[in-house]
C-alpha cells in the first residue's frame, strides 16, 4: 500500500549499512568539485555534513541566519552524546544501542536507520575527540561515561554540561578549516525562506540577507536542510528563541511529506515557567536525574511546607515506587507524564502547584557537596541564577517542557526527502527516534548524519546527476524569488494590531493546552478549528513595524510563525489520526493504567503527510493528505514497554 | 632577518619589546637603588667620599658604561613602543562607553600611559640634574678624595634633594615608579608567557613587594637629605646649607666648572673658580 | 525573594544602521517583574515600542541559557553587567535596584561594527578561527578515542579553554579591545591536547596574524576581559597563548 520507498538496503541488521556503502555509486575525486551542495543550517548536522563534504573536495554553501555557525542551537545540549564503545565492560554493544533506541522510541522508528545509528556512534566519539573535543575523563586519562535514561548501561559521554557546546565547536572548527580553504562558502545572518525545484528535483534555495532585506537566490545540485525542529510551535519551550520550522515547513509545501509531526518529546527536567513575561523555558540536563531524586510530598496538605520539614515518610518518590528497576532514570516520556500526574492530583509543588522536586539532598549526603558540583555545578548555577534559589540547600523543582521534535521531514535511507536532491539531516528529519527520543541521542544523531551518513548517501545520488545545473537566471528561480518578495510585502503591508509574539502565545496556549503532554480526540478536534482561525487573524491583524529592507527582528518572527501556524494543524491532524498512545504522543483515551497503549496492529507506520494539493495563496486550506510507511521489525519484538 | 620584524611588530611582538625593555630597566632600578643607598650614610664625608667614587666607577667601567647606553636605547624603546601600542588601542575602541565600570584588576593596570609619561617627564628631569651636569658639566662643587679631584656629585644631590619642592615632585614621580611596576613587572612576565600555576603568585607578590622598595628606598633619600641638611625653598639656599655643614663635617670644599674636569686632576691643581 | 514589580528609566544606544549617527534614548518602562530576565525586560519594552509603531531595539539573543554567546548588552559599564560569569540573558531584574537608571550600549570595538542598536558584526572572531582555531582532521581518520590518555587535570584544563562562547565580552571589556582573551582560549584548548599539538605553533601565529589584522587592539595584561568573561576564562590562557606564539616565532623550523 505504501507508496513511499525507504530504500533500506537488504540482508541482516548488522550487514545493512556496510553493504549498502559497497554499494553505493561513487563520484570520481576531480569530478567532485564540479558539483555544488547547498546546506541550510549549521548545528551539528548541519556543520558536520558542510565540512565532511567540503572534505571529499564538493563545492559546499552554507547557510545560517546567526550571526556565527557556532550559535546554532545544538550547542546548548548540556548531558551527553552516547555511543557503543562498552569502555565500561558494562555489557553495552552496538546491538544494546539499537535495541534500547528502538524500544525508547516505543517501536516506531525504522531497525535499519537505528542500527545503523549506533554501528557509527563509535566513529562519533573518535571524530570529535580527534577534533579536540574535551570530553570528561577520569584520573588514567581515560574517557568517562554516565548513565542516562532508559539504559542500563553507561554509555553517555559529556564534557561537563556543556556537551552540545563542545560538539558544536568541534563541527564548527571544521566547518571553519573548510571555510578557510575555500571549499565552504559561508553565508551567515541570512535566512532561508523557499526551496526551488525544477523538474521535480531540488536546485536551489532563496534566501533573505537578514541586515540588508535582500532577496538572494541560490543554485546548487542538492539541498541539505539540517534546521532543527520545531518545538517553539508551543511558544515556550527549551529551543532558542529563533529556531523555527520554516525550512522543513517550506520544503513540506513544495512537496516533501511531513512525517510523525506528533511525536514531540516534553522533557521532564525543565525549570517550570514563573510568569507571563517568560520567554522561554530552561532546560535542567537529564543527567541530573543519576543522582537527583524526584519526589513531590505525599499529602496535599504539605504542598507549602518547607522541603526539608517534610519527612522522609511523607516524600513521594514516584518514579522510583512505580519503577524500581529504572526508578528516577525511566526514559523521558515516562517521567514526563508522571510528573504531570502528580501534579493534576494536587501534589505539585511552587507558586502554581505545576511543579516537582529533583532533590540533591542524600547525594550531597553520600557523595560531599564538591563531587556533586564537580558533575553538576554549572547547571546548579544556572539553576541559581534563574530561580534565586540554591539547589545545594533546597531541592530543585522541575516541570515538563516541549524539548524536540521526533517528527520531521521524510527521509529514505539515504536521508533524502521525496523530492529528489532534498536531503534532511539531524532533528529536522524524522528517522531515528520512533515516537520517544532517548537522552543523549540527539547529539549523536545530528553527527552521524552529518559526518557518517549523507557525505556517502549525497555522493550516490550526485553520481547519476550532470554537472551542468540550471542556474539562478533560471524562471524556477525568478519565479520563487518573487513569491517570497510578494509574501514579504503581504506581511509588512497587513498592519493590524496584534504583534508577532502575541499571536506565537496564543498559538502556543492551544498547541500546549491540547496537543501537548496528552491529548484526546475532542480536544483535538477543538484545537484544529482554534489554530485555521487564529491563522486567520494572523493574515488580517498582524502588526509588523519596519520596513523589509533592514534588519528587522519582528519581521523575521512573523515569517516564521505563518509557517508555525499551519505547522500546528498538521500536528493536531497527526496526533487526531493517530489513535493510540506511544512514547511522546500519548492520548488520554488510549492507556493502561497510566502507561501508552500502543496499537501495533493498525498504527505500526509512519505517517507522512502531504500538503494538501488543492491548497492556493498564502494560507493553507483544505485537507492533507496521509501516506503511510509501514514499519517492519524483524530484530526487535514489540512488547509493551516496560521500565518497572 | 625579515621574521624577527614581523615578530616584533604583531600586536604579541610589541608587548614582548615592552616586556623586555622593562624588565631590563627594573634590574637597572635595582641596581640604580642599592648603589645610591651609600647616600644614606650619616657621616657627611664618608658618604660623599662612598658615593663620589662609585659615581665615577659608574661613568668609567667599560661594562657599565656599555650596559648604560643599551639602557638609553631601552628607554627609549620603551616609550616608543608605549607610544604606538597606545595610538592603536585608542583605534581599535574609536568610541568610548558612556558608562565604564572598571573591571580592570588594578588602577595601575588602566593607568600604564599616565604613569609611564610621569615617569619619562621624570627621567628627563633627573638625567637634566644629575646625569647632565655630571657628563657636561657648569660649576659644581669637587673634593678631595686620595689626593684626587673627584666631582662632589653628593653635594649636587644633597642640594637638589634639600629644596621641598622638587622633593615633593620626586616623591612623586616614586609614587608612580611604584605603581607602574605594582602592574608592569608581573605583566611583563605574562606577556612573554611565564605564567605557571605554582610561580604566578609569587610573581604576582614580588611585584607589589619591588614597587614598595622602590617607593620605600627611593624615597628614603630626599627625605634623607632634608633630615641631614634641613628643608630648603630654592637651590641657593640649600647649596648654601650643604656646602655649610660639609665643611663642618670635614669636606675641604672647592668649586670648578665640572666639564673641563679630567678623572686625574691633582686635588692641589684646582683653583675655586667662583666661591661663593 | 518574592516577585517585585520595580520601575526603571532605559537609556538605551539607537542607531539605525551601520553608517547612521547613533545615540541614547531614554525610554521609562514600569512594572517589570523582578523574576523577568534582563532580555525579558527588553521584550517588554520592545512591545510597547511596536505597539505604538516605533522600530523595537535590535539586539542579538537565541538561546536564553547562557550559552549560545549571543547577546552582547554592555550594561551598566559592564558587558553582560555586573554579576560575575553570568550573560546578559542570565541576568535577572532582581539585581537591578528598583527607580534606577539602566544605560545599555553595544559592544564597542573597531573590529565589531555596530550593524543595528546594540547588534554588532562579529564575524572577526569567525575569520579568527578559520585561520587555525582546528585540528586538521578530516572526517573518517580518526584513531580509537581511548587510544591516547589525556591526564584529566589536562583534560579539565582544556574544557576550561573551551568552555569560550565567542560572545566578545573580552573584547567589550578590555580597554585596548583587545581579543587575546578569545584567540587565546582557543589556541590553548588545542595546545593543551595531544591531537591539537602538531599545529600548535602554526595555530598561534596565524590566528595572532589574523587577530592583529582584524584591527583589535592589544593586550596590556589588565585582567578586564578574565573579570567579565561570562565563562570565567583566566589570564593564564593569555600567557600560554603567549608562550606559544614566541616559541613558534623563534624556535620552528616552519613558522615565518
Amino acid at each position: 500500500m505504501s507508496e513511499l520507498n525507504s530504500k533500506i538496503p537488504e540482508g541482516s541488521i548488522g550487514e545493512k549499512w556496510d553493504k549498502h556503502k559497497f554499494n553505493i555509486r561513487l563520484v570520481n575525486p576531480a569530478n567532485k568539485r564540479k558539483y555544488t551542495i547547498i546546506v541550510v543550517g549549521t548545528g551539528l548536522a548541519g556543520a558536520a555534513a558542510a565540512a565532511s563534504l567540503a572534505e571529499l573536495g564538493y563545492n559546499v554553501k552554507a547557510f545560517t541566519f546567526h550571526d556565527s555557525p557556532r550559535r546554532a542551537h545544538s550547542i546548548a545540549a548540556q548531558g551527553g552524546i552516547n555511543a557503543a564503545k562498552n569502555y565500561q565492560n558494562d555489557g553495552d554493544s552496538v546491538y544494546r544501542l539499537f535495541y534500547d533506541t528502538v524500544k525508547g522510541g516505543d517501536y516506531r522508528s525504522r531497525e535499519g536507520n537505528v542500527h545503523r545509528l549506533a554501528q557509527v556512534s563509535v566513529n562519533i566519539i573518535d571524530q570529535c575527540v580527534a577534533q579536540g573535543v574535551p570530553f570528561a575523563r577520569e584520573y588514567g586519562g581515560m574517557l568517562d561515561n554516565r548513565s542516562f535514561g532508559g539504559a542500563l548501561v553507561s554509555r553517555t559521554f559529556y564534557a561537563k554540561g556543556q556537551t552540545g557546546q563542545q560538539l558544536l565547536l568541534g563541527a564548527y572548527s571544521a566547518l571553519s578549516r573548510q571555510v578557510a580553504t575555500g571549499k565552504v562558502e559561508m553565508f551567515t545572518r541570512t535566512e532561508m525562506l523557499d526551496i526551488v525545484k525544477i523538474d521535480g528535483k531540488a536546485k536551489g534555495i532563496i534566501t533573505r540577507n537578514l541586515v540588508t532585506g535582500e532577496i538572494e537566490s541560490h543554485a546548487g545540485h542538492a539541498v541539505l536542510l539540517c534546521t532543527g525542529g520545531y518545538s517553539n510551535v508551543f511558544f515556550l519551550s527549551t529551543n532558542a528563541m529563533a529556531c523555527n520550522a520554516t525550512a522543513a515547513w517550506r520544503a513540506h509545501k513544495k512537496g516533501a511529506y511531513f512525517a510523525n509531526p506528533c511525536y514531540t518529546q516534553i522533557h521532564p527536567t525543565c525549570i517550570p515557567v514563573s510568569g507571563d513575561h517568560q520567554s522561554k523555558l530552561t532546560l535542567m540536563s537529564e543527567s541530573l536525574r543519576n543522582d537527583g531524586r524526584v519526589w513531590v510530598p505525599r499529602n496535599p496538605e504539605d504542598k507549602n511546607k518547607k522541603p526539608s520539614e517534610i519527612a522522609e515518610k511523607d516524600r513521594f518518590y514516584y518514579l522510583e515506587e512505580k519503577y524500581p528497576t529504572f526508578g528516577n532514570l525511566v526514559p523521558r516520556d515516562v517521567a514526563s507524564r508522571n510528573a504531570k500526574y502528580v501534579c493534576d492530583e494536587g501534589l505539585g509543588v511552587g507558586a502554581t502547584g505545576k511543579a516537582v522536586y529533583l532533590d540533591f539532598r542524600d547525594a550531597i549526603k553520600r557523595d560531599g557537596q564538591s563531587r556533586v558540583a564537580d558533575k553538576y555545578g554549572n547547571l546548579f548555577d544556572m539553576y541559581k541564577q534563574i530561580t534565586h534559589e540554591d539547589p545545594y540547600k533546597v531541592p530543585m523543582k522541575i516541570y515538563p517542557a516541549p524539548h524536540y521534535t521526533m517528527g520531521g521531514l521524510w527521509v529514505d535511507y539515504n536521508l533524502m526527502t521525496n523530492v529528489d536532491g532534498l536531503y534532511a539531516l539531524g532533528e529536522a528529519n524524522f528517522s531515528d527516534h520512533g515516537a520517544n527520543r532517548l537522552g543523549a541521542s540527539a547529539l549523536m544523531q545530528g553527527l552521524a548524519d552529518g559526518y557518517f551518513v549523507a557525505p556517502y548517501t549525497v555522493g550516490d545520488f550526485l553520481a547519476t546527476q550532470p554537472y551542468k545545473t540550471e542556474d539562478t537566471s533560471h524562471q524556477a528561480f525568478t519565479q520563487a524569488k518573487q513569491e517570497i518578495e510578494a509574501r514579504i510585502k503581504k506581511v509588512m503591508s497587513i498592519n493590524g494590531k496584534q504583534t508577532p509574539d502575541e499571536i506565537h502565545k496564543k498559538l502556543g496556549r492551544i498547541m500546549w493546552e491540547y496537543c501537548g503532554m496528552s491529548r484526546n480526540a475532542e480536544g483535538l478536534k477543538l484545537a484544529r478549528v482554534e489554530v485555521q482561525k487564529l491563522r486567520e487573524e494572523f493574515w488580517n491583524d498582524v502588526k509588523v513595524v519596519g520596513t523589509e529592507n533592514q534588519l528587522n527582528a519582528e519581521l523575521e518572527k512573523a515569517l516564521r510563525i505563518a509557517d508555525f501556524l499551519e505547522l500546528g494543524e498538521l500536528m493536531i491532524l497527526d496526533a487526531h489520526n493517530r489513535n493510540e498512545s506511544c512514547g511522546g504522543h500519548f492520548r488520554e483515551e488510549y492507556e493502561i493504567n497510566g502507561e501508552a497503549k500502543r496499537d501495533d496492529e493498525n498504527y505500526s507506520y509512519v505517517a507522512a503527510w502531504e500538503f494538501p494539493k488543492n491548497s492556493t495563496g498564502e494560507m493553507m486550506t483544505g485537507d492533507p493528505v496521509l501516506h503511510k510507511e509501514e514499519l517492519v521489525f524483524e530484530n526487535v519484538k514489540l512488547t509493551q514497554r516496560s521500565y518497572k | 632577518m625579515n621574521w624577527i620584524i614581523r615578530t616584533l611588530t604583531s600586536s604579541v611582538g610589541k608587548k614582548v619589546l615592552m616586556s623586555l625593555t622593562g624588565l631590563f630597566l627594573v634590574t637597572f632600578l635595582i641596581v640604580h637603588l642599592i648603589g645610591n643607598l651609600q647616600l644614606l650614610y650619616p657621616n657627611v664625608l664618608s658618604a660623599s667620599e662612598k658615593f663620589n667614587v662609585y659615581a665615577v666607577f659608574m661613568t668609567t667601567f667599560p661594562l657599565i658604561k656599555a650596559t648604560s647606553y643599551l639602557l638609553y636605547g631601552s628607554i627609549i624603546l620603551h616609550a616608543l613602543v608605549a607610544l604606538f601600542l597606545t595610538l592603536q588601542n585608542k583605534k581599535a575602541r574609536p568610541t568610548a562607553y558612556a558608562v565604564n565600570g572598571n573591571a580592570e584588576k588594578s588602577w595601575a593596570s588602566r593607568n600604564m600611559g599616565i604613569l609611564g609619561s610621569i615617569l619619562l617627564f621624570f627621567i628627563i628631569m633627573h638625567m637634566g640634574q644629575f646625569w647632565f651636569q655630571y657628563h657636561f658639566g657648569g660649576n659644581h662643587p669637587v673634593m678631595e678624595i686620595d689626593g684626587m679631584t673627584y666631582k662632589n656629585l653628593y653635594a649636587l644631590v644633597a642640594t637638589t634633594f634639600s629644596v621641598w619642592w622638587f622633593s615633593v615632585l620626586y616623591l612623586i614621580s616614586m609614587a608612580a615608579v611604584g605603581f607602574h611596576l605594582w602592574h608592569g613587572f608581573q605583566s611583563g612576565f605574562q606577556t612573554l608567557g611565564l605564567n605557571h600555576v605554582k610561580y604566578t603568585s609569587l610573581i604576582s607578590l614580588a611585584s607589589k613587594g619591588l614597587a614598595v622598595f622602590f617607593i620605600v628606598g627611593f624615597s628614603s633619600m630626599p627625605l634623607a637629605m632634608m633630615a641631614q641638611f634641613g628643608v630648603s625653598n630654592n637651590l641657593d639656599e640649600a647649596a648654601t646649607k650643604v656646602m655649610n655643614k660639609s665643611i663642618k663635617e670635614g669636606v675641604e670644599w672647592k668649586m670648578t666648572d665640572w666639564s673641563n674636569l679630567k678623572p686625574d686632576t691633582k686635588w692641589d691643581k684646582i683653583v675655586t673658580t667662583n666661591a661663593e | 525573594m518574592a516577585e517585585q514589580h520595580n520601575s526603571y528609566k532605559i537609556k538605551v544606544w539607537r542607531q539605525a544602521n551601520a553608517n547612521a549617527k547613533g545615540g541614547f534614548k531614554n525610554y521609562k518602562l514600569d512594572g517589570v517583574s523582578t523574576d523577568m530576565s534582563f532580555l525579558e525586560m527588553i521584550d517588554m519594552l520592545n512591545e510597547t515600542l511596536v505597539r505604538k509603531g516605533e522600530d523595537p531595539i535590535s539586539f542579538d539573543h537565541d538561546c536564553r541559557e547562557g550559552i549560545c554567546g549571543a547577546c552582547s548588552m554592555y550594561i551598566n559599564g559592564h558587558p553582560h553587567g555586573m554579576l560575575e560569569g553570568v550573560t546578559t540573558c542570565q541576568l535577572h531584574m532582581r539585581s537591578f535596584p528598583n527607580n534606577t537608571t539602566i544605560t545599555i550600549e553595544p559592544w564597542r570595538a573597531a573590529a565589531f561594527p555596530v550593524i543595528k542598536d546594540l547588534t554588532v558584526n562579529r564575524s572577526a572572531f569567525d575569520r579568527i578561527i578559520q585561520s587555525g582555531g582546528y585540528v586538521s582532521v578530516n572526517t573518517g581518520n580518526a584513531r580509537d578515542a581511548n587510544e591516547m590518555p589525556i591526564p584529566k587535570e589536562i583534560a579539565d584544563e582544556a574544557f576550561e579553554a573551551a568552555a569560550c562562547i565567542g560572545c566578545g565580552a573580552c573584547v567589550a571589556a578590555c580597554k585596548n579591545a583587545s581579543a587575546m582573551l578569545f584567540v587565546s582560549a582557543k589556541v590553548s584548548q588545542l595546545a593543551l591536547l595531544p591531537q591539537g599539538k602538531a599545529e600548535a605553533q602554526k595555530r598561534a601565529e596565524n590566528m595572532v596574524a589574523q587577530m592583529d589584522e582584524e584591527g583589535f587592539g592589544s593586550c596590556t595584561n589588565t585582567g578586564a576581559c578574565s573579570a567579565e568573561c561570562p565563562k570565567l576564562i583566566g589570564q593564564e590562557h593569555i600567557a600560554r597563548l603567549n608562550r606559544e606564539y614566541l616559541t613558534a616565532k623563534a624556535g620552528s623550523d616552519f613558522v615565518k
